[in-house]
């Protein structure tokens, strides 16, 4: 097992080196947006003098590297800054926002990796029967909907007509976790319908490509039932391409939410980063696409990690 | 009165205090029921529907805020931080339902002779949210927060006249300014112009979120949504809500859907082109207040061809403003005249002819310039407002028949009034409405403004401006700003195809006063301490 600590402690190396490189994007990208901060804020309303005072309080008419750098220097110790716009701190900013969001994935993943493993494994037991079709074409039809569409579509059914769950996922101190689970649901459902397929999908070719194995077969001449063929033989050797395919849908439940923010009124991170990039408000920008960097990196190291510990050619090489 | 209109009679109060009938279906069903017009507004007044009750909690749903929006008046701009300015915080006069001036922090005010010092003098009653009594000095510290060559406000430009500003005891603030100014009152209800509690160096504290408006932050998150719950030593009247909450809805389907559920008590704007597919929900009465908000599209008067009045006029008239105001805004707008002075600001000069489509004079005034054939460009932006792309390309094809072809140039949405607004020389703008033809002649149209958007030089204007600026006498000032119509109408360089109206919608067991303020949406944006529920 000294390897497997090697290849994170090595993989979580190349992930700062990646963090960093994203830094440097990300800043000279806002760099090169049309306008500043000072005009941002001051929308119509800017005059020269205004603009000009607000850019020498914000320390903007230094040049570019020696702001990026300076902030570099906080990054490191652990200090991300404050926003430009509010001078809250960054961390206090996002806090709340980046749990929200979290909740929510995590509720929409609790739902969704379970139910498209599950359809996965059944449509690939019985697969080309009637109900293999129709389970690729619903799954298939929600994920080429735009998300827009399919919250709005649950918003009219679920919502507007028959009144069963709220149309706006507007938190509050005081829910109890029950009305929290009530009140989110249609943006979590909504995110479900987005990832199903794809997972499902991916379960259903793995499983039915070992099935043309000769040990499949071996297991079928020896009398075993089908979905005991299927479990037993067939998913343990399948778990690496479908934990790949669920990490990279979790990493999406977390950075790809924003429409189903706007949608359902959530406050999440993503409806933050989009306000801060409209304002040019760089350290909250900065800090969000971090986060989003360093989930991806997280959530792919922990897919290869899965894959060797699913695998014991791997988890013993010679 | 016969028993069976006695009867019927009944049936209308109860439903009019059911929030079932408007006031006008009211008067007219009561009128034919057998009493006079008076007595029936009489009736409405005292009908339980027009009598505030006190209770409920108020959720308001709000178009436009962003997450990094923040408390500091300087910089107000969504209508999230404007409308909660007016819920916490209060300002030293306010605009009435029915479009006067009326007093809020401050009782009375007095001017000079020449109208260039203004007293006022405040309510004793006053407090902040924290206890602390409202006095001159919290007054003076917040206008100065918009003074001085540090300040990073965006109101700078409203107070450049003033040159200095005193307390005569802790109750009376005095203003000395530069010129004379008759509107000064007016300018104290700019959105900016919050008052907020002074710290002991002269500067405000503004970041605490402390206010002495009628509801008190008791948590909140920009761009997500504001808790408030009544101040009780609020010295207005009204705040019958016991609670407010202010909800960030920037999707309009989201905003609407929350109004039919019921999430929502109201919303600050409703989607123009549902809006009668709303109106036909019993639950919901939508308001259609025409504003003093503008779309104008000022050409630059130095530059060829814009510096031929023909032409000018001859893109005046090649513009239907009928068919925009049908097709764009769905019938809610108030038709412009090229003059910037809407029907809903004060001194409004009736009886100037109406500039109607006549390609054909369009065409003859091109003739007399030399100008035949004419191709411009347009230039415009889906952010400046809803359909504003749409608008110029339907102007583009009106002005087809006149021979004049407008090439829409769509410039991106970012930095539009960085880039694109006062340098590209005919540009399509949105304005909020401002509470007087003064403010909007010296923002936009005055010789040396900054934001002189067209251009414009004219002398009789301008001196007429300065004139009316500091004339107390209201009729004699009604004159010259009708003569500054007609100036800006005949000879100005900017086309206002409409004055828009403010389209909002409330659930019908709210109730609200007869007239609704036309400064902002929802009640000249102080729907929570005018409103109540009926129900």
């Amino acid at each position: 097992m000294g390897d497997l600590a090697g290849l994170i402690a090595k993989r979580l190396g190349l992930g700062l080196v990646t963090l960093l490189v994203v830094s440097v994007l990300i800043f000279f990208a806002v760099e090169l947006l049309p306008g500043d901060i000072a005009q941002a804020v001051l929308g119509q309303g800017a005059t020269e003098e205004t603009v000009a005072a607000m850019r020498e309080q914000l320390g903007l008419d230094r040049p570019a590297p020696v702001r990026y750098f300076e902030w570099l220097a906080g990054a490191v110790t652990g200090d991300f800054g404050t926003s430009l716009v509010s001078g809250e701190r960054v961390s206090s900013a996002i806090g709340t926002r980046f749990i929200n969001t979290l909740f929510l994935a995590a509720y929409a993943a609790v739902i969704a990796v379970p139910i498209s493993i599950l359809l996965g494994i059944v449509v690939a037991l019985l697969r080309n029967s009637l109900f293999d079709r129709v389970a690729n074409v619903m799954t298939l039809t929600s994920i080429s909907s735009p998300e827009f569409f399919l919250g709005y579509i649950l918003i009219l059914y679920l919502a507007v007509k028959t009144g069963m769950f709220p149309a706006l996922a507007n938190l509050r101190a005081d829910m109890t976790f029950v009305e929290l689970l009530h009140r989110t649901f249609l943006p979590a459902l909504t995110l479900v319908l987005v990832v199903t397929a794809h997972m499902m999908r991916m379960t259903r070719a793995a499983i039915i490509n070992l099935l043309a194995s000769p040990y499949i077969e071996m297991a079928r001449l020896k009398g075993t039932p089908p979905w005991k063929v299927i479990v037993r033989h067939a998913l343990p050797n399948a778990w690496a391409p479908i934990i790949n395919v669920v990490a990279l849908n979790l990493a999406y439940l977390i950075t790809g939410v924003v429409l189903v923010e706007v949608v359902f009124v959530y406050p999440g991170i993503g409806q933050l980063l989009v306000d801060a990039v409209a304002k040019r408000d760089f350290p909250i920008v900065q800090a969000c696409c971090l986060i989003f960097a360093a989930t991806f990196i997280l959530l792919n190291l922990t897919a290869d990690v899965g894959a060797i510990l699913t695998n014991p050619r791997l988890r013993h090489p010679k | 009165m016969t028993k069976k209109n006695q009867l019927l009679l009944n049936r209308i109060a109860e439903e009019a205090s059911r929030g079932g009938i408007s006031r006008r279906d009211f008067i007219h069903y009561s009128v034919a029921a057998g009493v006079t017009a008076t007595t029936a507004s009489g009736l409405w007044t005292t009908s339980a529907r027009a009598q505030p009750k006190s209770g409920g909690t108020f959720r308001w749903g709000i178009h436009d805020g962003n997450t990094s929006d923040t408390h500091d008046p300087g910089t107000y701009l969504t209508r999230v931080m404007i409308f909660l300015a007016h819920t916490h915080r209060s300002y030293l006069t306010q605009i009435n339902g029915d479009g006067s001036l009326g007093p809020d922090l401050a009782t009375s005010w007095t001017a000079s002779e020449d109208a260039s010092e203004w007293t006022f003098e405040l309510t004793q009653n006053a407090s902040f949210h924290s206890g602390k009594k409202v006095t001159a000095d919290d007054v003076i510290a917040s206008l100065n927060h918009h003074r001085g060559d540090d300040t990073t406000s965006a109101a700078k430009a409203l107070l450049t006249d003033v040159t200095d500003i005193t307390k005569d005891g802790d109750y009376v603030v005095k203003v000395k300014l530069g010129r004379g100014n008759a509107d000064f009152p007016w300018l104290m209800t700019d959105y900016h112009l919050a008052i907020c509690p002074a710290n002991d160096d002269g500067s405000i504290d503004w970041k605490s979120g402390d206010g002495c408006g009628p509801y008190k932050i008791d948590s909140g998150e920009f761009g997500v949504q504001f808790s408030l719950s009544r101040h009780d030593g609020w010295h207005g009247e009204g705040a019958y809500f016991d609670k407010v909450e202010m909800i960030t809805l920037n999707d309009p389907n989201a905003r609407q859907t929350a109004l039919v559920t019921g999430d929502v008590d109201s919303v600050s704007q409703v989607d123009l082109k549902t809006v009668a597919l709303l109106q036909r929900d019993p639950n919901i009465n939508v308001m259609n207040i025409p504003s003093a908000g503008a779309i104008t599209m000022p050409m630059h008067c130095d530059t060829a061809p814009f510096d031929n009045v023909d032409v000018r006029n001859a893109l005046k008239l090649a513009i239907n403003r009928d068919e925009i105001i049908e097709k764009i805004l769905f019938g809610a707008a108030t038709k412009g005249n090229d003059f910037h002075h809407s029907p809903a600001q004060p001194y409004w000069p009736e009886g100037i002819p109406q500039r109607d489509y006549d390609p054909d004079q369009a065409k003859s005034l091109l003739k007399k310039a030399g100008a035949e054939g004419l191709t411009v460009n347009l230039s415009t932006a889906d952010s400046v407002s809803a359909g504003a792309v749409d608008m110029a390309v339907l102007y583009a094809e009106h002005a087809k028949a006149a021979g004049i072809t407008i090439n829409v140039v769509r410039e991106p949405n970012d930095g539009y009034y960085s880039d694109v607004w006062l340098v590209k020389p005919w540009t399509l703008v949105s304005w909020g409405a401002r509470p007087t033809p003064d403010v909007m002649y010296t923002l936009a149209y005055k010789n040396d403004a900054a934001w002189n958007e067209s251009r414009w030089q004219n002398e009789r204007f301008n001196e007429l401006l300065l004139q009316a600026k500091s004339e107390l006498n209201d009729s004699v000032r009604a004159e010259m700003y009708r003569e500054m119509a007609m100036l800006a109408r005949d000879d100005g360089g900017t086309v206002i195809p409409f004055f828009n109206n403010f389209v909002y919608g409330a659930r019908s067991n709210v109730g609200t006063p007869e007239n609704l303020a036309a400064s902002w949406e929802s009640d000249g944006a102080r729907a929570a301490s005018r409103w109540w529920f009926t129900d």
